[in-house]
């Protein structure tokens, strides 16, 4: 397996203000010094509570807010220090998917206008083979290319999450950043869109960060698991062996914190 | 369960109005609650848990909302038509009630002890002084340390579990018969749930409360209900107690979501099982049974005639199927 990104010691620091100047007192580390590997093809889930910095470890990574320190380099290419143009070449490699598919959707554009938006970006092909790769898209998702021209309003949040899923896809990415994808759709439509993902991954070889808070969903998709607390991962295995055997104390309260069905232990 | 029910609900149809036509969110929904008891309601968005949780507080709201048809009983008294100013004694005192989001039901200009003061001396015709006493004893009750200090915070100094403990401290206050919870630990964290859970746990037996908890957490209701009532599209699929629900569902679609949770400890990359399809539109339900497009179990009369929930109402599980999974023998 060949390495697609390599993180090594990366911040993202925010600064506090405050005082009759507003000058900066303090800063809060996000992100402390975050490092690992993912490989191409495979999945590493990242699971904290609120506020431990997975989500804004995932922007850092894509670029989308500039990391304080530290490097990010997938495929060779060191992403903390490109400028613009390259940076927007870049972009083609690595793609997002947010939580939330109500707010994630431009409400005035149509499903075929949302979904083509990165090709026109990129001026990808001609405006026929756009509207072809829509269609095909489409279908990889699971809807019929009869939905082209409707708005968002009109989905619910599981179909929408798969136009926000299509969207991701248009460029043929290698890495997708998935920001708690699943964490706003009921139980029946969850396993729907996981499976989605699981099967995306199979045939095009995608390598997913799956950022979640729920350790039943991130067990279920990855290969590899990263706890994250206060900035940094306090541990990192291989999903079986972080579930089996959770080594670090923050781990282990979280794990037996989870509400479980099998229990009807009382 | 024996005795007398706390709380009897019977054909409970409520509707709301919409620009499209009147949906019907709560189809003839009948269950009891016994004192000490703690029964779950759970479900999928729309499935018309939380409409049933509101209507027993008379909180839905009208227009667009109303109670069509159907009955409310507390301790032996009709609840719906009740006048407002008569809901308002019952509220708060005899029934009180959680919601998902604990800032919604805090006033963020005014402390948590005044707020707690003022509903103690209202209620319970405390002075000032023993209020102030009594609001720390519950904060203590509730598991927040310092209380004597937190006491005299505002709401924004406050963690998000903590402050879901204030609120729950306040639902205490009056010493309610009932709480209803609509998703009480949804918006928290996993290690925060996981406490808050097992403080309102504590709590109940305590009081002697029975409390209803809307949820659609199945992990959530396994470990804090006695007995669980699963909806789907305003109707009641299965009713049972929690051993027999979680180790036998009968009812094809909580044998679905049963199925479609990944569990934490059985890592298998492989796929889920799935529910196919998606929640008809309550504005174009079919004649039968709701589940049927989706259901696996279907045959010709599935299509007929919405099957009513067999049994009666003090068996351990019932099931509206017509062809339920069958418990082992």
């Amino acid at each position: 397996m060949t390495v697609l990104l390599e993180v090594r010691n990366l911040q993202k620091h925010f600064p506090v203000r405050g005082g009759l100047l507003r000058r900066i007192v303090a800063h809060v580390r996000a992100v402390d010094g975050v490092s690992f590997t993912l490989e191409s093809g495979r999945t590493l889930g990242l699971v904290g509570e609120s506020g431990c910095g997975k989500s804004t470890l995932g922007r850092a990574i894509l670029q989308l807010q500039r990391p304080t320190g530290g490097e990010v380099v997938l495929e060779g290419t060191e992403l903390t220090t490109l400028g613009p143009r390259r940076l927007l070449e870049m972009r083609r490699e690595m793609q997002i998917i947010f939580q939330d598919p109500f707010a994630s959707l431009s409400p005035r554009r149509t499903v075929a206008q949302t979904i083509r938006e990165p090709l026109d970006v990129h001026g990808i092909g001609s405006a026929s083979e756009r509207d072809g790769k829509v269609e095909e898209l489409l279908q990889v998702v699971g809807m019929r290319p009869q939905v082209m021209d409707r708005y968002p309003h009109e989905f619910s949040g599981g179909q929408r999450q798969r136009i926000g899923i299509a969207r991701a896809l248009a460029l043929n990415p290698k890495l997708i950043v998935a920001d708690e994808p699943v964490s706003a759709l009921d139980v029946s439509v969850r396993a729907q869109v996981l499976n989605l993902i699981a099967k995306l991954q199979r045939e095009h070889g995608i390598a997913f960060l799956f950022i979640s808070h729920d350790l039943s969903v991130v067990e279920h998709v990855s290969d590899h698991v990263g706890v994250m607390y206060l900035g940094k991962l306090v541990e990192m295995a291989p999903a079986k062996e972080i579930y089996r055997d959770p080594r670090h104390p923050y781990t282990q309260a979280l794990l037996s914190a989870v509400p479980s069905t099998s229990a009807a232990r009382r | 369960m024996s005795g007398e029910p706390l709380l009897s609900v019977r054909d409970l149809v409520v509707e709301f109005s919409t620009e499209r036509g009147v949906v019907r969110a709560v189809d003839r929904v009948s269950f009891d609650v016994h004192p000490n008891e703690t029964v779950g309601l759970v479900g999928e968005s729309g499935c018309g848990k939380t409409v049933t949780g509101l209507s027993i507080l008379g909180l839905i709201p009208s227009p667009p909302g109303r109670i069509a048809a159907g009955s409310i009983r507390f301790q032996g008294r009709e609840l719906v038509g009740l006048p407002e100013s008569e809901f308002r004694r019952i509220r708060g005192q005899d029934i009180a009630m959680i919601f998902q989001e604990p800032m919604t039901a805090l006033n963020p200009v005014f402390t948590v002890g005044n707020q707690m003061i003022d509903v103690l001396r209202r209620y319970r015709g405390l002075t000032r002084r023993q209020a102030r006493g009594a609001a720390i004893e519950l904060l203590a009750k509730v598991g927040i340390p310092a209380p004597e200090a937190r006491i005299d915070e505002y709401p924004h100094q406050l963690s998000g579990g903590m402050r879901q403990r204030v609120v729950i401290a306040m639902a205490l206050s009056c010493d309610p018969k009932l709480i209803v919870a609509d998703e009480p630990t949804t918006a928290l964290d996993v290690t925060t749930q996981a406490q808050v859970l097992e403080q309102m746990v504590i709590l109940q037996r305590e009081f002697h409360m029975a409390m209803i908890l809307v949820t659609h957490d199945l992990g959530v209701v396994a470990e804090t209900c006695h007995r669980a009532i699963v909806m789907y599209c305003g109707r009641i699929a299965e009713k049972a107690e929690i051993g027999p629900l979680f180790e036998h569902p009968r009812h094809p679609y909580t044998v679905g979501l049963l199925e479609s949770i990944p569990r934490v400890g059985e890592h298998e990359k492989e796929d889920l099982a799935v529910i196919p399809g998606m929640v008809p539109d309550l504005l174009h339900l079919p004649p039968g049974c709701r589940f049927a497009d989706r259901c696996r179990r279907r045959q010709p009369r599935c299509d007929e005639a919405l099957p009513e929930l067999d049994g009666r109402e003090d068996d351990r599980s019932r099931v509206a199927c017509y062809f339920p999974a069958e418990p082992p023998t």
